[in-house]
């Protein structure tokens, strides 16, 4: 479980996010929605210790995750799959370096155990045939689901994904949730999604927060959505006609 | 000033992140090794080509200035070998070295930064900065050098050959010029010089990469940042150098 306390974070003169404060289980999808520029992937990347927050706290289970140093952070990171937004696939390696690398890096397993675990994580998100391509010889669905190979192939207790749907068609974007969805419960990860597509949300938001100008505004779950008062989010979500329609044929 | 001094402050933070405790020393070194070959073994064409022509170029300068009958024509050699060793095969090919590594270590760095990659290491507990730059520092070091005393040969050989066949020296003038008063302690200023100026292109480059913030066009301006402020502590260092170990 990661719970966040309290969080506060700045740039400069700019407050981006005030008094988050938040609890993110494992097992299930924890989504944080909201606006571009409301703050989510500053509030992920603080999570995650990429950024240094002003001041509140972040713990994963009983341990104070930002009051540690990069030597103590390592031991948190090892355990940590993130899904980056553009994939973040390092350009110079192979699909199956990629997904190695981590385990080159952290284990002392033997090359044939290696690619076994390599094999497996990419059998996994349903990438075959793929292993001596290059990153720019991917579609970007497959990019999305090598970088999730990658991000599991060290069998992580935490799971993180800035935008993973952001570029993809709405048949892939569902793929690449449902697999996500899929691992979570898998693996018993805690699981944290930034996303703004409500398809993600109503299909896959066991849990939602919303956060507006750097704020928490709403949190609830994916059938309390569809029915808050919360006017932003309200604004938010049946920003579109279509969401508006659907709406409309519930009520 | 104050800007100069929180990037000079930042630049040594930088250097402090890059020379700590490696992660895993056997990815290190295998790194470094793609590292000798992606900077080191690819300069060898240009730097080989450039000396030549420098080689000769000097040596007709040299003739076609010291044509009065007092000067023996074996100083043709002896100044084309000097103006190599002690200037050309380490500060020249550093600025030409400055150009093609620096803007592609600068490039590759800050494209890595823009594209998330350098934030992917770092998620999985990586040292970046030592990752990424303390192989390439390590190459440039160890094969610059090499790329110098390359570079001195193939100087003098482009020199020999543009002297005797233009015909404004014999070969024997020539080979008698090279080897006329030679000064060993000439080649051991000539390497100080490139490893320290292979260390000033590699972290430069390397620091304007890491720091880029933004899009494509920042990755252009880092490479272009690393190209000029690497030329410049070239020059700067080759003067404090040359102070500190000729005077």
């Amino acid at each position: 479980m990661i719970s966040i306390k309290n969080l506060n974070k700045s740039f400069l003169d700019k407050t981006v996010l005030t008094d988050i404060t938040v609890d993110f289980k494992p097992g299930i999808t924890n989504l944080i929605i909201g606006q571009s520029g409301s703050g989510k992937t500053v509030l992920l990347k603080s999570i995650v210790g990429l950024h240094n927050i002003d001041s509140g706290e972040i713990w994963y289970e009983d341990t104070l995750f930002n009051k540690l140093n990069f030597a103590e952070k390592k031991r948190i990171r090892s355990e940590i799959g993130m899904l980056f937004q553009g994939s973040a696939l390092f350009d110079s390696l192979t699909v199956e370096q990629n997904v190695r690398f981590p385990l080159d890096m952290f284990t002392e397993n033997s090359y044939k155990e290696k690619t076994d675990r390599v094999n497996f994580c990419l059998n996994r998100v349903n990438i075959i045939n793929a292993n001596s391509l290059f990153p720019d010889e991917l579609s970007g669905g497959m990019k999305k689901r090598v970088a999730i190979a990658r991000a599991i192939a060290l069998n992580p207790k935490y799971l993180f994904c800035d935008e993973p749907n952001s570029g993809l068609d709405p048949l892939t974007a569902i793929l690449i949730d449902d697999l996500i969805h899929e691992l979570t419960k898998e693996y018993s990860m805690t699981t944290i999604i930034n996303t703004h597509d409500m398809n993600s949300v109503i299909e896959i938001g066991e849990k939602i927060l919303f956060i507006s100008d750097g704020r928490k505004c709403w949190e609830g779950n994916k059938n309390e959505v569809l029915n808050s008062d919360c006017k932003p989010l309200n604004d938010f979500v049946f920003a579109n006609s279509l969401a508006k329609k659907i709406k409309e044929a519930a009520n | 000033m104050i800007r100069f001094l929180s990037q000079a402050g930042l630049y040594f933070l930088f250097l402090k992140k890059v020379f700590s405790k490696p992660e895993k020393a056997s990815v290190y070194y295998k790194q470094t090794m793609h590292e000798f070959v992606s900077l080191g073994l690819t300069s060898i064409g240009i730097i080989s080509i450039i000396s030549f022509f420098m080689g000769a170029v000097i040596t007709l300068q040299t003739a076609y200035n010291t044509e009065n009958p007092i000067y023996p024509k074996y100083l043709i050699g002896l100044g084309c070998r000097d103006s190599i060793i002690l200037e050309f095969s380490s500060t020249v090919a550093a600025l030409i070295l400055a150009g093609k590594v620096g803007s592609s270590i600068a490039s590759e760095i800050g494209t890595m930064r823009v594209t998330e990659q350098i934030d992917a290491l770092e998620i999985m507990g990586i040292n970046s900065a030592s990752y990424l730059v303390l192989p390439k520092i390590i190459a440039t070091l160890l094969f610059n050098p090499v790329l110098t005393m390359l570079s001195i040969c193939i100087g003098i050989l482009g020199g020999w050959v543009a002297g005797t066949l233009s015909g404004v020296i014999t070969s024997e003038n020539f080979i008698y010029g090279i080897q006329y008063a030679f000064i060993p302690y000439y080649i051991t200023y000539s390497l100080i010089k490139t490893v320290f100026f292979a260390f000033i292109i590699t972290s430069v480059s390397s620091f304007q990469g890491y720091h880029v913030s933004g899009g494509s066009l920042e990755v252009g301006r880092s490479s272009t940042k690393a190209v000029v402020y690497s030329s410049v502590l070239i020059l700067m260092f080759n003067v404090i150098l040359t102070q500190l170990l000729l005077s």
